[in-house]
Order: C-alpha cells, then structure tokens, then sequence
C-alpha cells in the first residue's frame, strides 16, 4: 500500500477513447438473467455472495432491453430455442453470448439419443465464449468472463471500417 | 384393505371384468378398456375403498411386434391408506390407422388431466371426452409421439438439424 494522502485534487490519466470505452464496457457486463437447468445452479452460485460476480461488475437484469450478454445455462430443448432465439435479438448491440456446461456447447448427455435437444446453441445464436464442464463450477464460469473481457479488451469499437480492413489486410 | 379384499370386492362387483395378476413384486387387476371409467368410477365413490388420490398414470408401448399399449393407473386411498394398480391393455395403431382412443378418468381425478396429456404427447394414446387434449411437453407443432418404439425423429424443426451431424 502506498503512503499516498488522499487530497481530493484529482489526477489525470492519459487513455483514448476505444481504450476507455472498452474499459467501462468490460467493467460492466450485465448478462440477462435466466437460467434452463442445472448449470443454472451453478450461476447462481456464482451470483451469490461466496464467489460475488458483482466484484467484477456483473449483475443479472430481468430485461433483455438491459442485457450486454446472455448465459446460455443448461440444456437448450427445441421448444426453448425459438425462446432464445427472440431473446437472443431483443438485445441491443453490442451483445455476447457465453455458452455455458456441456448441453448448451454441443448437446452434451443428449449427444445421441435426445430427439428434444438442441445439438448445441451455436445452431440458433453466434456464441463468444464456450465454458466446459456438466455443469462447469462458479469458476469456470469467472474464467468465462474473464475471456470476454479479454476479447472486448481488443475491439476497437469507434475505428472506421477501412483501418480496421487495413489492420486484417483485407482488401475492401 | 389388503389386495386380497379389494379383489373379492370387485370380482363379487364386477365379476368376469376383473383378471387379477399376483405374480409380480406389485400385485395389479387387468379390467377392459372400455370399462375404465365405469370402474375408476366405482373405486372413487365406494366407501369401502374412497380411492381419492390417483397418484400416476403410466403408458407402456410394447411395440409393433405384440402390437399393443398399456395404461397403468396407480391409485391410493389417503384416509384408509390402501393402493391399487390398475392396468388395461389395448391395441396399438399402425401408421396409416388413428391412434387408440380410451375414456379419460380426468373427471373423477383432476389430476389425470396431464397424465393424460402426457401420454397422448409422448405415446399417441387418445382420450375421450377429456376437456384439453394438447401436447404438455413438446412444441405444439412437434411431428410422432416419442416414446413409441417406433419413433424417428424429424429431421429439422424450425430449420435446426434434429440429429447430430455426424
């Protein structure tokens, strides 16, 4: 701990824009809140006191109209998908979807033999980040986060198209 | 009550309807199909027994081989503490006949209600006269009955590949 007196004076900081908006916007990640089945359990735990999402800035909303990123937590059936494919485009961009627990990544039990799951939510929604485990433990669930942090980290939401088609070495 | 009482009970009542079975580890009555609601009926209202609590309804498909269903009711009496299992077997439909039809006991039990929804949804068995014959579980729009031994799964729903890829 430094020595520091508190004056209240103030500082500066150099940053830039992108720099500074992905910071708030990897600071305040709030994932809509539902849950489908066991791994919800698992999120939950993850919500509540012993691992505190909201040290990082993550609290559930109730509204997708709120929502930064979905958990997809537990099995997604058939009848579900249609449910998430609304919520998933209800949300306003720029939005995340993180692939939580065997089911909702590929299947998982239901691989085969499961004529009512979803092969996978990646079939219905683009998924960001994929978290294994059935169902994963609240920390994995954190290391899930902290990946989309790490990948909103190196956006670059306020670059013209062309820089960022230069940067890919795309051709217009 | 013991099964044994029940049982002279309902044959002095019924008589040839009731083939009762004691082999297995539950014993159970065979009755006719179409004596179901006559006879959950009777068990209902008859003070000896007052069956007030239909605690499950299971469908059983045999296959297209022995070519028949089952409906197992399992009741229980909540004041005097007794049970029964009730069964009744019928044939099943092939693909191009209607599925099989048998009376629905959901107004004597509102609890059948669903059961029933539930076997019309995963086995294809029809019930007269109940009030909301819909799928419970799976989407409204959903093609077969998947409990069937029988059953394929469709290959899309809503555009989404229903099997694994590979």
């Amino acid at each position: 701990m430094s020595e520091r007196i508190k004056t209240g004076d103030g500082g500066i900081i150099l940053t830039n824009a992108e720099d500074l908006m992905n910071w708030a916007r990897l600071s305040s990640l709030w994932p809509m809140g539902f849950g489908l089945a066991c791994c919800a359990i698992e999120m939950m735990a993850a919500y509540a006191s012993h691992y505190d999402l909201e040290r990082f800035g993550i609290l559930p909303r109730p509204s997708p109209r709120q929502s930064d990123v979905m958990i997809v937590a537990g099995t997604v059936t058939f009848k579900m998908a249609d449910r998430i494919r609304r919520l998933y485009e209800q949300m306003p961009e720029p939005r995340y979807v993180i692939s939580m627990g065997s089911c909702s990544n590929c299947g998982g039990p239901y691989w085969e033999h499961g004529y009512h799951v979803v092969k996978g939510v990646d079939k219905i929604i683009p998924v960001d980040i994929y978290v294994p485990g059935c169902p994963p433990r609240p920390e994995a669930l954190i290391g899930g986060f902290m990946k989309l942090q790490e990948k909103i980290r190196g956006e670059h939401p306020l670059a013209p198209e062309l820089f960022l088609e230069m940067e890919d070495g795309v051709p217009a | 009550m013991t099964f044994e009482e029940i049982k002279n009970i309902l044959v002095a009542v019924f008589g040839e309807m009731i083939s009762p079975d004691e082999k297995g580890l539950q014993p159970s009555i065979t009755i006719p199909t179409e004596n179901i609601a006559e006879i959950c009926q009777f068990l209902f209202e008859d003070e000896r027994f007052y069956f007030d609590y239909l605690a499950c309804i299971t469908a059983i498909d045999n296959g297209p081989g022995l070519a028949t269903m089952e409906l197992i009711y399992n009741l229980n009496s909540i004041p005097y503490g007794h049970e029964l299992m009730l069964k009744i077997i019928f044939p099943r439909n092939t693909e191009e006949q209607p599925l099989p039809s048998v009376s629905t006991v959901s107004h004597i039990w509102r609890t059948a209600d669903w059961h029933e929804r539930e076997a019309f949804d995963l086995f294809g068995i029809q019930f007269k006269n109940h009030p909301d014959l819909r799928r419970i579980l799976l989407p409204e729009d959903w093609e077969g009955h998947p409990l069937r031994k029988d059953y394929n799964a469709q290959q899309k729903y809503h555009g989404i590949n229903v099997r694994s890829e590979n």
